[in-house]
């Protein structure tokens, strides 16, 4: 059983959880965008929390159905129909053969999550099928493809059940200000006091230069004193400051090593917020603590399932 | 000086010393050594580079505070052993420095006025550490380049390098595991698979030693190199 792809879309990618312990030969994490809305995806069809789903940038994708099973979608409102009909978001629903699904345009946030119960089956390298582009890794043909009309999407078909919703309160509003929580670190002690005071006091835009790897900012820039430093390891949600000051926050097909000072992580959960959204849209800093942001990820990986 | 900073609520870097030095490299590699062997399973990646160890963790299995609490005594034990630098293999890399493939090999005689066969022995004739892997996939960052060939970057990168381009940057050389753009000035090529991908690349390890050497074009060919 399987989706065709009928349009294949701006940017639509095959992601389980992501490729864990291949950094030191260089490999990046990889994995969604956005865990929350994904694992919300595989917690709605009962799937295991990394289990293989498509993540749609912007939209443009159109699915054809071959097969019965039960699917969800999650995240980015990207006004997706079944079809024809609007298709209600962050709930679980069941396809039959012939049935279309399309995935228009941007409405609310910026990528959107389609699982199937079972989860897609993918062949996997270097552990994941996570899809990397700049790493010719991953997806569906292990090289690192973005979906192209014509693939084959293969799953196991699955039993119908009752429709299930997440919860109002869990489902996010991406256009919202995100207010990003930054745990100091690197080389934070380095900038000057004044540099840091403008961070958290200004808020700063979502530029045009955003991709999986990360998201450029643009306002008050932010003086260094150092010039570069030896290249070190790069934490998810790293922010970079290059020499012309605009912030730089590291997702996740993030370079695994890099030499720009930097001034902390900001936490997991607000780097998934982050990715949501669009270019122009308004973020801002606050400090963090660290045992307040863990206690929180636990919380969420708990609920999940996420055992690590 | 050994300063261990929690970074996340799932990483953290150790930093072992300041700037490049290769006794600094061999140190790192000692650390995440040791580090894998008693700690590995509450670990999900980890990242050596010039001077620092980046880890990250499950923050379901272990605190971060408390495995800071547990790495520093080790890394405390380790900075008082001797370096195992006499045990370590260097592995030979062949390279053919032929004009097809050399494809800046005058821009480097340009800039440094030796004459090509000078280059060729000066790039081959020293060893190599790696102090460094990243960028992508199985890209590793080698030093040092003898000084009288230290040559900066293109000012305009390539679009494409081809795979097993063998090329430099400054007092860096690195060789290119797959097609990819870049700035680095391509002095040479391996026939050897490079991209960690290949089963049967050679996996090299940041602290291992390196050395090139020179091949002609018959013996190229013949280890499978291409030279398109």
């Amino acid at each position: 059983m399987s989706f065709e792809v009928l349009k294949p879309g701006v940017l639509s990618l095959i992601q389980d959880f992501g490729r864990y312990g291949w950094q030191q030969l260089g490999y990046t994490q990889g994995g969604p965008m956005d865990e929350h809305a994904f694992l919300w995806a595989n917690r709605l069809l009962g799937n295991r929390p990394d289990a293989p789903q498509i993540e749609i940038t912007y939209g443009g994708l159109e699915l054809r159905v071959i097969g019965r099973t039960m699917a969800a979608v999650t995240g980015a409102d990207l006004n997706a129909t079944l079809n024809g009909e609007p298709l209600q978001h962050w709930f679980s629903f069941p396809l039959q053969t012939g049935d279309r699904l399309f995935f228009s345009h941007p409405r609310n946030g910026l990528r959107a999550y389609l699982a199937v119960r079972g989860g897609l089956t993918i062949p996997v390298t270097m552990g994941s099928c996570a899809t990397v582009m700049r790493e010719r890794v991953g997806g569906l043909d292990g090289k690192g493809g973005k979906l192209q009309q014509g693939d084959t999407l293969p799953w196991y078909e699955q039993e119908r059940s009752r429709p299930q919703g997440v919860p109002w309160r869990f489902v996010p509003d991406y256009t919202a200000t995100l207010t990003m929580r930054l745990i100091a670190g690197y080389q934070h002690r380095h900038f000057p006091p004044k540099a840091l005071h403008r961070l958290y006091s200004e808020s700063y835009r979502v530029s045009q230069k955003i991709d999986r790897m990360g998201y450029c900012l643009s306002g008050a820039p932010i003086e260094c004193p150092l010039d570069g430093i030896v290249s070190e390891g790069i934490s998810y949600g790293a922010v970079q400051i290059p020499s012309d000051g605009q912030p730089i926050v590291l997702l996740k097909d993030r370079q695994t090593i890099g030499g720009y000072p930097k001034l902390g992580c900001i936490a997991a959960l607000d780097a998934g917020k982050l990715a949501q959204r669009m270019s122009g849209a308004t973020v801002r800093f606050t400090p963090a603590r660290l045992p307040e942001v863990t206690a929180e990820r636990l919380r969420f990986y708990k609920f999940f399932g996420v055992t690590c | 000086m050994i300063q261990i900073d929690l970074l996340s609520e799932s990483s953290l870097i150790a930093y072992l010393g300041e700037g490049i030095d290769p006794a600094l490299s061999c140190r790192v590699r000692q650390v995440a050594n040791a580090v894998q062997r008693e700690y590995g399973a509450l670990l999900v990646d980890m990242v050596p580079s010039y001077n620092s160890l980046h880890i990250t963790f499950c923050p379901g299995r272990i605190d971060g505070t408390q495995l800071t609490e547990k790495l520093q005594p080790l890394l405390q034990r380790l900075e008082e052993e001797p370096l195992d630098n006499a045990v370590e293999a260097t592995v030979e890399i062949p390279v053919y420095y032929g004009s097809e493939v050399a494809l800046d090999m005058a821009e480097v005689t340009g800039r440094s006025g030796l004459t090509g066969p000078e280059v060729i022995a000066l790039h081959s004739g020293a060893c190599y550490r790696v102090y460094a892997i990243g960028f992508s996939p199985g890209f590793c960052y080698l030093g040092s380049v003898p000084e009288r060939l230290a040559t900066p970057r293109k000012g305009t990168p390539r679009r494409k390098v081809p795979a097993g381009s063998v090329a430099i940057a400054d007092r860096q050389t690195a060789i290119y595991p797959d097609d990819s753009p870049g700035g680095w000035q391509v002095l040479g090529r391996t026939p050897l698979p490079m991209h960690p991908a290949d089963e049967r690349a050679l996996r090299l390890q940041v602290g291992g030693l390196v050395r090139f050497k020179a091949i002609d074009r018959e013996e190229f060919l013949l280890l499978g190199g291409r030279l398109i």
